[in-house]
């Protein structure tokens, strides 16, 4: 048998929570920490076909591509298609800085009537409708690990986080999800 | 848990998102190498940790991970306000209270009319 290495995905056959909160590891993704002056934003915009938000708090998203705020210099670009984000940024042609974090990050969905309560559990981050509305996106605390919330739905939040750490963030939230079920 | 006011986020976060570091609005001097050893002792090291009202820096560095400055009641943790990097210190007296001797009239506080 020919020896190869195997990619192993960080949380491969993970499954856990509850009917009122289902978590689940996302999908691989291409991620990408950009970051840049308020003057080269109009050029990596127009270069990736997406407008990085630039208030607190805020995320664009189209067709799979998702730029989350982080900072007032700072995006999470992630792509669902696996584009190669790093080559798109570099075709804008102004200064900036992207690092591929593809590998480093990965992702857990939390998804159900009670997701919003599951990460809570764990994280001081104000989570409410009013706060946090669909879209949102903040880099906080989980337990004892830096996370970035998304809000992606209603209903449907992800929660980025580093790779080494994922085991336990899923651990974390499957039993606050647990827990948010009685 | 304490609330603190990002200047960059413009909302109040959980403290847990935040790290103190140190006293603020301290100038390293432009001619450092020209300074004596007594000079750079008090630039480097020596704070006053004064009772009260102080000014610090704050990072945020569990959110947007800028530095900004606070100003902080050592005695009481209170935040009294936070405010953006390179900024001036904020003039905090309080206003002088009232006593039975403050007559306020219209010569005194709109000046004499013309």
């Amino acid at each position: 048998m020919a020896e190869q290495a195997l990619r192993k995905a960080p949380l491969g056959g993970f499954n856990g929570g509850s009917a009122a909160a289902h978590v689940s590891a996302a999908a691989p993704a291409t991620r990408l920490s950009l970051r840049a002056a308020p003057d080269a934003v109009a050029a990596l915009s127009k270069a990736l076909g997406l407008d990085l938000p630039t208030r607190p708090k805020t995320s664009a998203s189209a067709k799979g591509q998702h730029a989350l705020w982080l900072g007032p210099d700072e995006w999470l670009l992630i792509d669902e298609q696996g584009a190669d984000l790093a080559a798109v940024a570099a075709k804008s042609g102004v200064l900036h800085s992207a690092v591929d974090v593809s590998h480093r990050n990965t992702a857990i969905l939390v998804a159900g009537p009670k997701a919003a309560q599951a990460i809570a559990s764990a994280s001081p981050h104000d989570l409410s409708a009013s706060a946090f509305p669909v879209g949102a996106c903040a880099r906080t605390v989980l337990g004892k690990i830096e996370v970035v919330i998304y809000r992606a739905g209603e209903q449907e939040y992800r929660v980025e986080c580093w790779r080494s750490f994922s085991p336990y963030a899923f651990g974390v939230l499957a039993e606050g999800a647990e827990d948010a079920a009685h | 848990m304490l609330l603190i006011h990002c200047p960059y986020c413009e909302e109040e976060r959980p403290e847990l998102e935040f790290r103190g570091a140190g006293d603020a609005h301290i100038l390293r001097p432009t001619n450092i190498a020209d300074i004596s050893d007594e000079e750079f002792e008090a630039f480097f090291f020596l704070r006053d940790n004064v009772k009260g009202l102080v000014y610090e820096r704050w990072r945020h560095i569990h959110g947007c991970g800028r530095f900004f400055n606070a100003a902080r009641d050592t005695v009481s943790d209170k935040f009294v306000t936070t405010y953006k990097a390179g900024l001036p210190r904020p003039d905090l007296s309080p206003a002088p209270k009232a006593t039975e001797t403050t007559v306020e009239t219209y010569e005194a506080t709109e000046g004499v009319a013309g």
